[in-house]
């Protein structure tokens, strides 16, 4: 009995607020959560309100707004992968074909419906009530056809094992795409387009929509990996038999878990074909989808922080080495090669950044440094005893 | 008459997929490695074919001769580089390595040959011929017994000779095999051989009918065998052949009917649908889940 009464007293009690600590052993202090919200949220307006006066003034030029746009675009479409690859541990290979997905029926959609918002070409882009309801009500439209796809494909799909599921997911693009291309020809009437695409698309994507839409989607893919559903999908990735036998629905949780993949893909899609203002088949091919999984692989499965850092340090850098755009593929698939043989979990692994945790760690006075030194006196001290 | 000449080219497509099929279905089988540069090595392949043939100008056989042994070779190597240190490494590492080594052999092609088409010339200056009054493509007869002959090989390696004894033993037990005393290494790489050398010859017979060499030819082609290795059931022999053939056969089928652009499409359909009815395939064994 008394054994653990010590383990408990072991343990530094962790107290919520801001009161004074003690330090080590004592009182480890931490924010409370509306305190975690607020820093965050403020943190996101900041980089907004910035970004927005930067491209007002003109330091920002329209060609940097661009790539800031596909930035944002490519995070939202890693992050969402992450939720399959790098919490649920599956490998789809389908993500373009969500894409895709998303960003026709998102473009289709506000297309149809401008005139009935009161809405031309021109207003569509410009911010007014009318237009930012259609803009949201398309990208839900386009993010729920894409789920809508990832479910029926997800249901068949993940009752296998993982290297089914990755034909599976490849086939299942692959007949997107041959859709995508024949549609057109086959109903007789006009859709998608064909091979030359969807053209005339308005072009509602902008820098603060963008980023407003990728603060939201990271903010809701954060808080559903730290649920109850969250830990379960995890759970699965970490020994699907084990989690089965705690009486983690398996089933359940990788569907769900593979739709919210696809659901945000087909948000992602959206924001795409508004920000291009062509929506082609030949784009969302086999090589989008591996080039959105090589940036969630590098970042590190798992990692939010891995997977925004590498998406945007692979948009950027095409567009910035422009000379070496025939390389640009050959040393991608080194890369990915040696990051697997020598790193697998990716450059972070599934370390993750938390503004709140590094101010706890400054109102604590713990910092790594410190741990260190402490622990070289107590190993000293072992020494000498 | 039109009838025949589709059967037969069901037949041939179908073979060309088999030999695909049978390299995929053997990987797999031993290391459950679902090796995505197959398809790659075959698209090399065909490039030492027009290498040999039209830059030059040697004759078709060694043309034939340097292709198989350069895919073998390829495959080899492909597994000591990259697949060789992930041997106890999580699967999806794996596989995503092999994503990266297709990546690789098609984008370095690419810089290297350009994207353009090459133009593999004839192997044989023999095109058709008659019996009982009706015109039969050489080519497609002789992919389809090359085929017939390399599966029997195939299946002979497997069963009778002390290697297939060793690639069955690791396919069935990697840990029990070792303590047997068996090199599993050398099995393993023994299997990449095996199956690039039949990827070399998918790639000699694919040149012969299609007469091209592009960089990303290898995606489509190793996409639908792995399909066809599914459907017959993956780790399975004469699966693969079954696969292969019904894959053929389903794409001419559609093409005949005039919707040859969603060959595809209906490829993919109908793996998903055989897997949602018989997830091993038509031959596969049922898989049971050891913990």
């Amino acid at each position: 009995m008394e054994d653990i009464d010590m383990t408990e007293g072991q343990r530094p009690t962790i107290k919520t607020g801001f009161g004074p600590g003690k330090g080590k052993g004592g009182v480890y202090r931490t924010l409370p959560m509306p305190a975690r919200y607020a820093i965050n949220a403020v943190l996101v307006v900041l980089f907004l309100v910035i970004g927005e006066a930067m491209i007002g003034n003109g330091v920002v030029s329209r060609y940097q707004t661009g790539v800031l746009e596909q930035i944002g675009i490519y995070i939202i479409m890693a992050v969402s992968l992450n939720i399959a690859t790098g919490y649920l541990g599956q490998l789809p290979l389908g993500h373009a074909g969500f894409m895709s997905v998303g960003g026709y029926s998102c473009a289709l959609f506000i297309m149809k419906n401008m005139d009935k918002f009161g809405l031309t070409l021109a207003t569509m882009s410009k911010v007014s009530p009318a237009s930012v309801m259609l803009f949201a009500l398309g990208l839900l439209f386009g993010g729920v056809c894409a789920a809508i796809c990832g479910l029926l494909i997800g249901i068949p799909a993940l009752r296998l094992k993982g290297d089914y599921l990755a034909i599976i997911t490849l086939g299942f693009a692959e007949i997107i795409r041959v859709v995508m291309l024949n549609i057109d020809s086959v109903l007789g009437f006009e859709l998608t387009g064909g091979a030359k695409g969807l053209t005339g698309i308005p072009g509602y994507t902008n820098f603060l929509n963008t980023f407003i839409v990728v603060a939201i989607v990271i903010f809701f893919i954060h808080t559903m990996m730290k649920s109850r559903h969250g830990r379960a999908i995890i759970a699965i990735r970490d020994n699907e038999i084990a989690a089965e036998s705690t009486g983690v629905n398996t089933t359940y949780y990788k569907t769900l878990a593979f739709v919210a993949s696809a659901f945000f893909a087909g948000i992602g899609g959206g924001l795409y074909a508004g920000c291009i203002g062509v929506m082609a088949p030949a784009k969302f091919g086999f090589m989008k989808s591996v080039e959105i999984l090589v940036m969630v692989v590098l970042g590190g499965m798992g990692s939010m922080l891995g997977s925004v850092l590498s998406a945007t340090v692979l948009t950027i850098l095409p567009e910035a080495l422009r000379a070496f755009a025939d390389y640009r593929m050959v040393v991608y698939s080194i890369v990915l090669i040696l990051v697997m043989i020598f790193r697998p979990q990716g450059l972070l692994g599934s370390y993750d950044f938390s503004m709140s945790r590094v101010i706890e760690r400054i109102m604590n006075r713990d910092f790594p440094w410190k741990k260190k030194r402490e622990a070289k006196e107590e190993v000293s001290a072992d020494a000498e005893r | 008459m039109t009838f025949l000449t589709q059967v037969l080219n069901g037949l041939q497509l179908g073979s060309i997929y088999a030999l695909v099929a049978l390299g995929y279905t053997m990987v797999y089988g031993i290391i459950l490695l679902l090796n995505f540069a197959h398809g790659d090595i075959i698209m090399v392949g065909a490039y030492i074919s027009w290498i040999v043939m039209s830059k030059l100008g040697m004759s078709p056989v060694l043309a034939v001769i340097l292709s198989v042994l350069g895919c073998t070779a390829l495959g080899v190597l492909i597994d000591k580089v990259a697949y060789a240190p992930l041997r106890e490494a999580p699967r999806l590492s794996i596989l995503i390595t092999a994503i990266g080594v297709s990546y690789f052999l098609e984008n370095g092609s690419q810089l290297v040959f350009g994207a353009d088409a090459k133009v593999v010339p004839d192997y044989t200056s023999l095109s058709t011929f008659q019996v009982g009054g009706m015109t039969f493509s050489f080519t497609a007869i002789l992919t389809i017994a090359v085929t017939a002959i390399s599966t029997i090989v195939l299946n002979l390696l497997v069963q009778k000779t002390k290697l297939g004894k060793a690639m069955r033993a690791v396919s069935e037990d990697m840990g029990a095999a070792r303590l047997m005393g068996i090199n599993v290494n050398t099995t393993i790489s023994f299997t990449f051989a095996v199956g690039s050398a039949l990827a070399g010859i998918g790639a000699v017979l694919y040149s012969m009918a299609y007469h091209q060499a592009t960089p990303t030819m290898g995606i489509m082609l190793g996409t639908k065998a792995f399909v066809a290795a599914v459907l017959g059931g993956i780790g399975s022999i004469p699966g693969a052949v079954i696969g292969g053939l019904v894959v053929g056969f389903a794409e001419v089928a559609v093409s005949a009917i005039g919707l040859s652009v969603w060959q595809d499409a209906v490829v993919f359909l109908l793996l998903i649908i055989v897997l949602i009815v018989k997830p091993t395939g038509i031959l596969g064994r049922p898989m049971t889940e050891k913990v």
